[in-house]
C-alpha cells in the first residue's frame, strides 16, 4: 500500500473515532464521557435539544433601559436637593425633563455660582444654560447615558439568572441578545405561567408613610399633591376575586428593598396563612428604626411595583430590621415572592416581547414523526445509489455516512443546540454531500464512455468534478455567513449546520471516497469499474 | 450502467422567450407577495406579524364552530380556530399585535376550562410575539438576502465573469420570489421554518446554477468555432442526468419529510419540493439564457457600432 495512502485513511478513521465519541453519549442516552486528552478535545456530553424539540419556554425579554435612566438621574436630583440644602443655596425648583434631562431654576445668581460648584464634584455630567440666566440643564453625558443602560441590561440579566435558579429549573439558558435584548430559555418548564411572572416582575419594594386625611378622589382627579402619590391596595375577598383601593402615599419611600438581606415564606400564627417575612441589614434596620420611632401611630404601607400590600398602623418603634409582607397569598405565590425578593429588583421594568412555549408531547412528536420520515428518506436514497452506481454507488454511501457522523459529532462537540431549522441544515448539507458524488460519478462515467482506462478515468472524473464542486461549496458557504451574519437564534443554527456539512463534504467526498478508489486500483488490476 | 436518461439532445436555448414570460410572471407573483407581507396583507405566521397561538390537544373531538362560538362570546372574536387531522387537536391563532398580548394564551385557556368542562385539554404550545421582534426579523432577513447576493455576484464574477454572476444571482432571487409567491397565491402561513426553507432552497438551487454554470465555462474554452448557443445547449444536455438523479434523491427525502414529517415539517417540505422543481427549471431556462442574451447583446453591440452612433444622431 502507498504511504499517502495508508495516512489518508488513517486520517480518516482518527476523525471517525473522535466524532463518534462525541455522538456516543447523544445515542447511548448517557448524559456526558469523560474528556479524552484533557487538554485537547473537551468533554463529550449529549447533544442539546431545541426548545421545539423538547419543550419548554424561550422568552425574549426587552429591558426598559429608559426607566433605568429616569431612575438614575431621579436619584441625581435627590442627591442635588440634599447638598443645596445643605450649602443653603435658594432653588427654586429641580425638575426631570424627558428621561435624561434635569432643568435647575435658582432664586439668584450667586446660587447659581453656588450650584455649579457643586455639580462640578459630579463627574460625567454636562451642563447647559436654559432660558433665563438662573437656570441650567443638566444632563449625563452620551457616554454615562450608555454605561447606564448597558449596566441596567446587565443587571437584569444577572437578576433574572438568580431567580431562575432559585426557582430550579434544568439547564437554563440566558444571554444578551443585541443591545437591550435577553433571551431566556427553560427547557421542559411545567408551569409556564409562574415562570414568566417570576422573571417579568421588577420587585420593587417600597415602605411609604400613608397620608392620613389627603384627599383622595381629588387625587384621583389628576390632582396629586406635590411629593405625593396615589397607589392601589390589593384586597383578596372570600371568594379568592381581587379589590382595589386607592390610597395616597409619600412619594419618597423611607426604606426600600435593596437594604433587605433575606426573605423566607412563613406561615402566619394567627391566620393560618403564608406570609414572607424580610430581614434587613443594619443601616436598613436603623433606617426603618428612625423612620417607625418617629411616625407611631400613622400608617406603613408596603409597596411592591406600586402595588400595596398592606399598610398597618406603626404601634411602636420597630428595631431589630424585619418585616413581614402579608396579602393571602397561594404558597407558590408566597415562595415566588420570596425568590423575587431575595435575587434583588430589576434595576428597569422588562416587556416580555416574545414567549414561544412548546408542550413536551408537540416536541416528542415531531422528533419522532420527522426522524422516522429522514430515516425512511435517507434509506431510499442509500438503496438508490446502490442499485444506479452498483459498488461505486456504495462507496458514495460509505462517504454520507461519514459525514453524517463528522457533522452531528461537531455539533455536540461545539455544544450546539439542535433544532428544527438546524436539522434542515443538516439535510441540505447531506444533500449537497450526495450531489458532489454524483457529480463526480457522472463524470467518471462520461470518461469511462469515451473509452479512458479505469484509473485514468477516475483520475479525471475527480479532476474535472473538482472544480465544480468547490464553487457550489463556496457559494454555498456565502450564504451561510450572511445568514450567520444577520439570522437570529433558529436561523443561525441552519446557517452552522450548513457550514459545517459543507465543508466535511468537501473532505469526504473529495479525499474519501478518492482514498478508496486509490486503494482499490491499487490493490487489484482493474479493467472495469462497477459503476 | 443503469441509466436514467442517455445522451439528450434538447434545444434549451429555444425556449428562452416563453421561459422568460413564464418567470416573469412567477417574479412579478413573488413581487405582489413581498408587497403584501409589507403591508400586511399575506397570511404571515406570527413569529412575523406578532400575534399569540395556542394549541390545545382535547381528550375527545372538538368542534371548530363551537370552539368559534366559545371564543366569540369571549371577547376574541378576531381568534381563529383551526383543527387538525384527528380533530382533537386545535390551534387557536390571534393576530392581534398591537397592543398587550401578555395573558392572552392564558385567556385562551381559562375559556375552554370554563366552557368545555367535560372535556379536558393539554396544552401543547403557546407562542406570543411582540410586533418588534417581526420588524427586526424583517430587515435581518433583508440584509441577508442582500449580503449574500453580492458575495455571489462577487465570487461568480471572479471565478467565471460578471455577467454568469449576476445570472446565478438573478436565479436564485427567482427561485425564492417564485415559491414565495406560490406560498401566497395557496395562502400558506409563511413562518421562520419556511423562510428557513427558503435559504435551503437558495442554496440548492445556487449548487444547480453554479454546475451548469460550470461545464459552460468548461465547453467554450474547447470549442470556440460553435456558437453560444449550441455550448450552452450541449452543456446543459451533459449535466442532464445529474441533475435529475440529484433532483430525484432530493426528492426522496421530501416526499418522505412532505407524507410522514408531521404537521411541522409539513409546509416546510413542500416549500422545498417547489423550490428543488423551480431550482432545476431556473439553471436551464433563467440563468443561461441570461448569459446567452447578454453575450448576444454584447456581440451585436460591438458588431454595429456605426449603425449605433447613426441612431444616436439621429
Amino acid at each position: 500500500m502507498k504511504k499517502t495512502i495508508k495516512w489518508k485513511l488513517l486520517f480518516l478513521l482518527l476523525v471517525t473515532v473522535v466524532a463518534g465519541y462525541y455522538l456516543y453519549p447523544t445515542l447511548s442516552r448517557r448524559s456526558s464521557l469523560p474528556s479524552l486528552f484533557p487538554p485537547l478535545l473537551p468533554r463529550a456530553e449529549r447533544l442539546n435539544l431545541g426548545l421545539d424539540l423538547q419543550g419548554g419556554m424561550h422568552l425574549v425579554l426587552e429591558v426598559v433601559t429608559e426607566k433605568a435612566v429616569e431612575n438614575t438621574v431621579d436619584r441625581l436630583i435627590a442627591g442635588l436637593r440634599r447638598e443645596t440644602e445643605k450649602e443653603k443655596i435658594p432653588v427654586e425648583r429641580i425638575v426631570r425633563e424627558g428621561t435624561d434631562r434635569i432643568r435647575v431654576r435658582l432664586q439668584t445668581k450667586e446660587g447659581l455660582d453656588g450650584f455649579r460648584r457643586i455639580l462640578s464634584n459630579y463627574s460625567n455630567l454636562q451642563q447647559s444654560s436654559g432660558t433665563d440666566p438662573t437656570e441650567l440643564i443638566v444632563a449625563h453625558t452620551p457616554r454615562e447615558l450608555k454605561r447606564i443602560e448597558e449596566f441596567a441590561v446587565r443587571q437584569s440579566l444577572e437578576t433574572i439568572r438568580n431567580r431562575v435558579d432559585q426557582f430550579g429549573v434544568a439547564e437554563p439558558h440566558i444571554i444578551q441578545e443585541g443591545d437591550r435584548r435577553i433571551v431566556v430559555q427553560l427547557p421542559g418548564i411545567k408551569e409556564p405561567q409562574r415562570a414568566i411572572n417570576l422573571i417579568g416582575k421588577t420587585a420593587l419594594l417600597d415602605f411609604k408613610l400613608v397620608v392620613e386625611g389627603g384627599n383622595v378622589q381629588e387625587a384621583l382627579a389628576g390632582k396629586v399633591p406635590e411629593g405625593q402619590d396615589v397607589l392601589y391596595q390589593r384586597h383578596v375577598d372570600e371568594q379568592g376575586g381581587v379589590i382595589k383601593t386607592p390610597l395616597l402615599v409619600q412619594k419618597r419611600p423611607i426604606l426600600t428593598g435593596d437594604l433587605l438581606t433575606s426573605a423566607q415564606v412563613q406561615i402566619d400564627n394567627q391566620t393560618n396563612e403564608p406570609v414572607v417575612s424580610i430581614e434587613f441589614d443594619r443601616e436598613g434596620a436603623r433606617l426603618f428604626a428612625e423612620a417607625t420611632a418617629a411616625n407611631v401611630g400613622r400608617r406603613l404601607a408596603i409597596v411592591l411595583d406600586d402595588t400595596i400590600y398592606s399598610a398597618p398602623v406603626i404601634r411602636e418603634k420597630i428595631s431589630g430590621g424585619k418585616a413581614q409582607i402579608s396579602g393571602r397569598f397561594t404558597p407558590e405565590d408566597a415562595r415566588d415572592l420570596a425568590i423575587v425578593l431575595r435575587a434583588g429588583a430589576l434595576p428597569a421594568p422588562v416587556n416580555i416581547i416574545s414567549n414561544l412555549t412548546v408542550g413536551p408531547s408537540l416536541g416528542q412528536d415531531s422528533i419522532e414523526k420527522g426522524v422516522r420520515a429522514a430515516i425512511l428518506g435517507g434509506v431510499l436514497v442509500i438503496l438508490f445509489m446502490a442499485v444506479y452506481y452498483k459498488l461505486s454507488g456504495v462507496i458514495a454511501n460509505l462517504a454520507l455516512f461519514l459525514n453524517l457522523i463528522w457533522l452531528v459529532g461537531a455539533l455536540a462537540s461545539l455544544r450546539a443546540t439542535l433544532t428544527l431549522p438546524g436539522i434542515a441544515g443538516i439535510i441540505l448539507g447531506i444533500g449537497m454531500a450526495v450531489d458532489s458524488n454524483v457529480l463526480i460519478l457522472e463524470r467518471i462515467r462520461e470518461e469511462l464512455r469515451v473509452g479512458k482506462t479505469v484509473r485514468s478515468a477516475i483520475d479525471a472524473g475527480y479532476d474535472k468534478a473538482f472544480l465544480t464542486i468547490i464553487d457550489s461549496h463556496v457559494t454555498t458557504l456565502i450564504t451561510a455567513f450572511a445568514l450567520f451574519l444577520f439570522g437570529t437564534g433558529p436561523v443561525k443554527g441552519f446557517a452552522v449546520t450548513l457550514s459545517l456539512g459543507v465543508i466535511f463534504n468537501l473532505v469526504t467526498a473529495l479525499t474519501g471516497t478518492r482514498v478508496v478508489y486509490a486503494w482499490m486500483t491499487q490493490r487489484w488490476d482493474l479493467k472495469t469499474l462497477s459503476i | 450502467m443503469l441509466e436514467i436518461l442517455g445522451k439528450t439532445k434538447i434545444d434549451f436555448i429555444a425556449w428562452r422567450r416563453t421561459a422568460f414570460g413564464v418567470s416573469s410572471a412567477l417574479c412579478l407573483l413573488g413581487i405582489v407577495a413581498i408587497i403584501q407581507i409589507t403591508r400586511g396583507g399575506a397570511n404571515l405566521g406570527i413569529d412575523f406579524a406578532g400575534g399569540t397561538s395556542v394549541q390545545l390537544k382535547f381528550q375527545k373531538p372538538v368542534d371548530v364552530g363551537q370552539v368559534r362560538a366559545l371564543l366569540g362570546a369571549n371577547g376574541l372574536k378576531d381568534s381563529e380556530p383551526q383543527q387538525f387531522a384527528g380533530g382533537d387537536r386545535i390551534v387557536v391563532l390571534s393576530k392581534r399585535a398591537e397592543g398587550s398580548q401578555a395573558g392572552m394564551a392564558q385567556r385562551v385557556q381559562d375559556i375552554f376550562l370554563k366552557g368545555l368542562p367535560d372535556n379536558p385539554f393539554v396544552v401543547e404550545g403557546t407562542n406570543e410575539v411582540g410586533p418588534a421582534i417581526g420588524k427586526d426579523l424583517q430587515k435581518a432577513a433583508l440584509w441577508a438576502i442582500t449580503i449574500s447576493m453580492i458575495g455571489i455576484i462577487v465570487y461568480i464574477a471572479w471565478r467565471f465573469e460578471f455577467k454568469f454572476g449576476v445570472a446565478a444571482a438573478i436565479a436564485t432571487l427567482h427561485d425564492v420570489l417564485a415559491v414565495l409567491g406560490f406560498f401566497y397565491v395557496l395562502n400558506r402561513e409563511i413562518t421562520l421554518l419556511i423562510i428557513t426553507a427558503l435559504l435551503t432552497l437558495a442554496g440548492y438551487s445556487l449548487t444547480d446554477t453554479v454546475v451548469v454554470f460550470d461545464r459552460i465555462r468548461e465547453n467554450l474554452r474547447g470549442r470556440r468555432r460553435e456558437s453560444l448557443g449550441d455550448v450552452i445547449n450541449m452543456s446543459i444536455n451533459e449535466v442532464l442526468s445529474r441533475t435529475m438523479v440529484t433532483s430525484f434523491t432530493v426528492f426522496l427525502v421530501l416526499i418522505a419529510l412532505f407524507l410522514l414529517g408531521g404537521e411541522v415539517l409539513h409546509d416546510f417540505s413542500l416549500a422545498l419540493i417547489a423550490g428543488v422543481c423551480i431550482g432545476t427549471y431556473s439553471s436551464w431556462f433563467v440563468a443561461s439564457p441570461i448569459v446567452y442574451e447578454w453575450r448576444s447583446w454584447e456581440r451585436a453591440r460591438v458588431k454595429a457600432p456605426v449603425k449605433v452612433k447613426a441612431k444616436a444622431k439621429g
